[in-house]
């Protein structure tokens, strides 16, 4: 007691007078994940106030999405969550296909279903193991991340030949078709990494350490749900059975069966718990992808050709018009009919939506990325207020925060 | 989807004339434009009448439109999980004029309104505390408006005799390239080269 309460009289000067402590955490703090400078007020070791500093990786996406064409726009939004690209592409390109009209083929389709479930485990895999770093386990990055991304990047890679930066849904379609041994390779990959999963689920789901530093730590009510635009499993942690690819299913979401994991406290514990099981519903639904790709309803174009796709290759080596269709798309794109849109996927970490302005012409007149990210990092500060300093890298973990689509 | 949709707007409509300008279905989404002074008012009404419920601000932007006299378009999202409806509410606002800020009724306002005020410098009325949050520290202008340029007015690097950071104004090694691509055939609004000698034959 230095605060002269209990009669020192030499303890009631100016210096010794207690006030809260303010701290920079950040923006080059490991635990952050990412450029995040967060202010915070601190009594003693409790968190009275966080103010989140954010911008540090702005880099104007949307104001450049607005001096190029549609196609020139789509590997942006690679570059928004770089941990789950997949997931962004998808809304792009149902945006603009919703505004023009156009019906992705079945195969198409199921391709993007099943890339987009592999991004969304390799977001999870990311997520969870470097939550557990961030209190204090240094193994679950070092199991999880060889299966559970390098080698879903090597599958991205063969598919649309980048590892990360995909560029692979386009509107109408995807950019290729994949082979039938990537299908194998994919599907005999499936139960080595539900083998990894197990493992990392011994390793922590009942590990005391992580439950004391997870468990009843930054709880989401109800309200809060509502309040802060939670979406994804942070909503889910709570009970919510709200999830778009039910919801509001697009694609062919509607003809997969997988459950939706759902929470019951809200805390960092069950947030983790519904990432786990995720990745397992999105391993099945990955399996489920592979045999209908395989089955005879299953083959076919993987494109809607059309005025927003290019030409069969075979198709330009003899017919004039493919030829001059393939460079007009490439220099010139393909217009949007005048309009607006809002169309929105549910992305591994929340509703990822694009609000797509269009003049008619060949660029967008107004692009608007609406990032889970920026939604629920605002709520750190209501989430994280009375928490031990110690607990903000929790939240912070479990938040699922990347500052790509964050800062845009 | 669109016949619920087409009810939803028409009850909505009916409900409140007063604030509802005009309502429309496009692209599957529905737009409803109110009048800036009526919309906490219209944003209270949706969110608790029984059959809209959109309990969730998901978005606020905004759209800029330099030739009109209301220049900025700003646009709210709202979900409603129970539902399972999406609502897009348009409001105009003058560039000297402020909007209310939703904040009091939807915390997650906050951000997406300081956002709105960084790219677009449409103030809201009522905002606790409305600083920027994108750009810059000591940023100015705003930069999603139509007549901000794209590279911006002033670059930064690390200077190795001063061992700061310094600003600087921009300096493009060549002229910034606006490509465009539309087809001069159609709709271009410029002036193809050699076409002004056109008139001076005649």
């Amino acid at each position: 007691m230095m605060d002269g309460s209990k009669g020192f009289d030499d303890a009631k000067t100016g210096e010794q007078k207690i006030r809260n402590f303010n701290m920079n955490m950040g923006p080059q703090h490991p635990a952050t994940h990412g450029v995040l400078r967060l202010v915070v007020e601190l009594d003693g070791e409790i968190v009275e106030r966080a103010d989140p500093h954010i911008g540090l990786l702005h880099r104007g996406t949307e104001k450049l999405m607005e001096t190029r064409t549609y196609l020139q726009n789509a590997p942006y939004l690679d570059r928004l969550d770089y941990s789950s690209p997949m997931n962004q592409e998808h809304s792009y390109c149902l945006a603009i296909e919703k505004m023009t009209g156009v019906e992705a083929p079945r195969r198409a389709k199921l391709l993007r279903v099943l890339m987009a479930e592999l991004s969304r485990i390799g977001n999870h895999v990311m997520n969870v193991t470097t939550a557990a770093m961030d209190v204090g386990a240094l193994t679950p990055p070092l199991w999880g991340f060889e299966i559970g991304r390098e080698e879903v990047f090597t599958f991205f890679e063969r598919a649309s030949g980048a590892r990360m930066h995909c560029n692979y849904f386009r509107p109408g379609g995807v950019h290729q078709d994949v082979t039938p041994d990537l299908l194998d390779d994919i599907e005999a990959w499936v139960p080595r990494f539900l083998k990894t999963l197990d493992d990392l689920d011994g390793l922590l789901t009942e590990n005391r350490i992580f439950k004391q530093r997870t468990v009843d730590i930054a709880i989401v009510t109800e309200q809060d749900v509502y309040d802060w635009a939670l979406t994804g499993p942070m909503a889910r942690s709570i009970g919510f059975a709200w999830d778009l690819r039910r919801t509001q299913p697009y694609d062919l979401y509607d003809e997969f069966e997988f459950k939706i994991p759902l929470g019951k406290n809200g805390d960092c514990y069950d947030r983790y718990l519904m990432r786990m099981e995720e990745m397992r519903q999105s391993a099945s639904i990955v399996q489920q992808a592979i045999a209908k790709l395989r089955a005879p309803d299953g083959q076919g174009d993987i494109l809607a050709r059309g005025k927003l796709t290019p030409p069969p290759r075979a198709d330009m080596k003899s017919s004039m018009e493919a030829l001059i269709h393939h460079f007009k798309l490439y220099s010139e794109g393909f217009k949007v009919p005048k309009g607006e849109i809002y169309c929105a996927t549910e992305a591994p970490k929340g509703e990822f939506g694009v609000y797509i302005v269009s003049d008619g012409t060949n660029k967008p007149y107004r692009v608007k990325l609406r990032a889970p990210g920026f939604a629920h990092l605002q709520a750190t500060n209501h989430l994280g207020k009375g928490h031990q300093l110690a607990d903000l890298p929790a939240l912070i973990g479990t938040l699922d925060i990347v500052f790509g689509e964050v800062d845009r | 989807m669109s016949d619920a949709l087409q009810t939803l707007g028409e009850y909505i409509a009916d409900r409140r004339p007063d604030c509802v300008s005009t309502w429309w279905i496009g692209n599957g989404d529905l737009t409803v434009e109110v009048a800036p002074a009526s919309l906490v008012d219209f944003v209270e009404f949706l969110r608790a009448d029984p059959s809209c419920q959109f309990t969730q601000l998901m978005d606020v932007t905004a759209i800029d439109y330099p030739e009109r006299e209301r220049r900025f378009t700003v646009v709210y999202h709202f979900l409603s999980m129970k539902q399972n409806q999406r609502i897009c509410l348009h409001a105009g606002v003058r560039e000297d004029e402020a909007i209310a800020s939703l904040t009091s009724m939807f915390p997650s306002a906050d951000w997406y309104e300081r956002e709105v005020f960084d790219m677009f410098g449409v103030v809201f009325s009522g905002h606790p505390d409305l600083r920027r949050i994108l750009t810059d520290y000591g940023f100015r202008g705003h930069p999603l408006r139509k007549d901000f340029p794209t590279s911006g007015y002033i670059e930064l690097r690390y200077d190795d005799v001063q061992k700061r950071v310094v600003y600087e104004p921009v300096k493009l090694v060549h002229e910034y390239r606006q490509y465009d691509y539309l087809s001069p055939w159609e709709g271009a609004k410029y002036i193809l080269p050699g076409d002004e000698k056109a008139g001076e034959a005649k």
